[in-house]
């Protein structure tokens, strides 16, 4: 346990001593902000019935976002440690695998969290300026916070993979935008192509991660969605774990 | 468990795809050594060395540290050693104090333990006023001095430096050549080199390898001794070139005497004796015995340089 926290500790530090994670951080809130003023904007124009949520992930700000920081926030993780040979210091500490793993991707997974709250702010505002307090229900908001922090989740440990797979930092955040941008194109085949029953449907409509922020942002919270993420993130992390392994089978 | 030793190898052997970097060596180091690791570059001293860490896997043998298997056992080994790998990986964005609690704490210490070693270990590699920098702007001799505080700062009973002292200068080689000295009773060190003459000052034994073999294992003195048998005398006498020649040609052990005038009156004698004879009393006594004056009489030591391409000469003359 205090090989986990100290360890996550300087993860989560070593985002913020460089210029990179503030970086990050700021075009992230740039992203944000923009999205919601052309969310503004529509709304003016014409009204919906749609909770704001959902809207909101209908831009195409999110995954923008979701897309881009994956890799810029996990391709450190491995890929820097044994470019720098750090990685030899850090396995010759008494700490083990798991911990290692974790600890990194605990630290992306809350650095990634951070990202977002600036559209909690912007979330904040409006409520401010709208008279139907209605509109922003806080059920509502926390399912859409779920559904943001399960989907980083997931591309946070595709990072953690890539970036344990790689040797340096440019092929893990190749490797890692490779893996997200499959897994997203997936689901927008989904909403787009109709295949007629057979492991090609089942597979389609699993991976439909629009569909599945699209519940979430109605507040609607889906166990089989859960399920999916949590059940896919910690096939991932498993799977790092046996890479950083592999070098006491060699 | 054989109480002495700290670190037992056996046959150790480690294959890497298409190349044997080690294969079959065997040493052993006990309790308080300061034991050198030599070899020229690609012997395997670094692979012996990252083995005995835990890092990497052996392809064949066993390696046991403190009685521990280092594959089977490789917690209570990892908490038992400090390792520097060569080259001295840090994190560059860290400050010293900082990159040092880190370690500290990565390695199992409580709160307080922490601070009262960090605090030691800052002085020992003389690190106080160096411990707010970060540590990617300090130069190349205080980040050694860091590697070293981190692998000291947990107190183990085991200290693997790999190539400790390349790239500084010399002062600061002297410098981290001390501290070593210093560890030896209370902490047992296997420290790696290329440059012999480094470690021959700092080792009580010395493993020298090659081609991942071991080519001789043993004291620098015995070492030397090895060759001793051959070591010139050198002799600088004030006496007529004809009349040393000939009380030279009297004495049956020396093979072969060169006689060449220097400076004044004297002459430089360069005597090669017969296998194992120490030449020098006999040659004093002869200049007592005619009162030549003498200034210089001495056996010319072998430097570990000799000894280390003799050595691996003969490796592979019969390879």
């Amino acid at each position: 346990m205090q090989a986990y926290v100290t360890l996550t500790r300087r993860e989560l530090g070593s985002f913020f001593v460089s210029a990179t994670g503030f970086l990050v951080i700021a075009a992230a809130a740039f992203l944000q902000g923009l999205s919601w003023v052309v969310l503004v904007a529509q709304l003016q124009a014409e009204p919906t019935p749609l909770p704001i949520t959902q809207l909101f992930y209908s831009t195409p700000y999110f995954w923008l976002i979701l897309q881009l920081a994956t890799p810029v926030i996990t391709m450190r993780l491995f890929a820097l440690e044994k470019a720098s040979g750090t990685f030899e210091t850090l396995m010759t500490t008494p700490v083990t695998e798991l911990q290692v793993v974790l600890a990194k991707y605990t630290a992306a997974l809350v650095f990634y969290v951070l990202l977002w709250l600036p559209s909690l702010a912007c979330v904040l505002i409006l409520r401010h300026f709208i008279n139907t307090p209605t509109a922003l229900d806080p059920g509502l908001l926390a399912s859409t916070f779920l559904g943001i922090t399960l989907l980083g989740g997931l591309f946070m440990a595709l990072g953690c993979f890539a970036s344990a797979l790689a040797h340096t930092q440019i092929m893990a955040a190749m490797l890692s935008f490779t893996l997200g941008f499959t897994l997203f194109l997936l689901s927008l085949l989904s909403g787009r192509v109709t295949v007629a029953g057979g492991w090609q449907e089942e597979l389609l409509t699993r991976v439909a991660l629009m569909d599945h922020m699209n519940d979430f942002a109605r507040g609607l919270v889906d166990v089989r969605h859960l399920v999916f993420y949590l059940s896919l993130t910690a096939w991932f992390l498993f799977l790092t774990v046996r890479v950083v392994e592999s070098r006491r089978w060699k | 468990m054989s109480d002495g030793l700290m670190i037992e190898v056996s046959n150790l052997t480690k294959r890497y795809a298409g190349h044997t970097a080690v294969s079959g060596i065997s040493f052993a180091v006990r309790r308080g050594e300061i034991v050198g690791l030599v070899g020229s570059n690609g012997a395997g001293k670094s692979t012996t060395l990252r083995i005995l860490s835990g890092y990497l896997p052996a392809s064949g043998g066993t390696v046991r540290v403190a009685g521990f298997d280092v594959f089977a056992q490789s917690m209570e080994v990892r908490r038992r050693i400090g390792y520097m790998p060569e080259n001295n990986p840090l994190h560059p964005e860290m400050r010293v104090r900082e990159y040092l609690k880190f370690r500290a704490r990565l390695k199992g210490l409580s709160w307080g333990q922490t601070r009262q070693r960090v605090d030691m270990v800052l002085q020992q590699c003389g690190l106080v006023e160096a411990q707010k920098s970060v540590i990617g702007q300090l130069s190349k001799g205080y980040r050694q001095r860091v590697g070293l505080a981190d692998a000291l700062v947990h107190e183990p009973e085991l200290l693997i430096l790999d190539e400790p002292t390349i790239g500084l200068d010399p002062r600061q080689i002297r410098s981290v050549r001390q501290l070593i000295k210093s560890l030896a009773g209370r902490h047992t060190v296997l420290v790696s080199s290329h440059i012999l003459s480094e470690l021959e000052m700092t080792c009580h034994r010395m493993v020298i390898l090659h081609e991942g073999r071991i080519a001789a294992a043993d004291t620098p003195d015995n070492l030397q001794a090895l060759m001793g048998g051959r070591g010139q005398v050198v002799a600088e006498i004030a006496a007529s070139q004809a009349e040393l020649q000939a009380a030279f040609d009297t004495i049956a052990e020396i093979r072969h005497a060169d006689i060449s005038p220097v400076a004044g009156d004297f002459f430089r004698c360069a005597l090669t004796p017969q296998d194992g004879v120490d030449l020098r009393s006999r040659v004093f006594n002869l200049a007592l015995q005619r009162g030549w004056p003498v200034r210089e009489l001495t056996r010319q030591r072998h430097t570990l340089e000799d000894i280390y391409v003799r050595l691996t000469r003969v490796e592979e003359e019969e390879t």
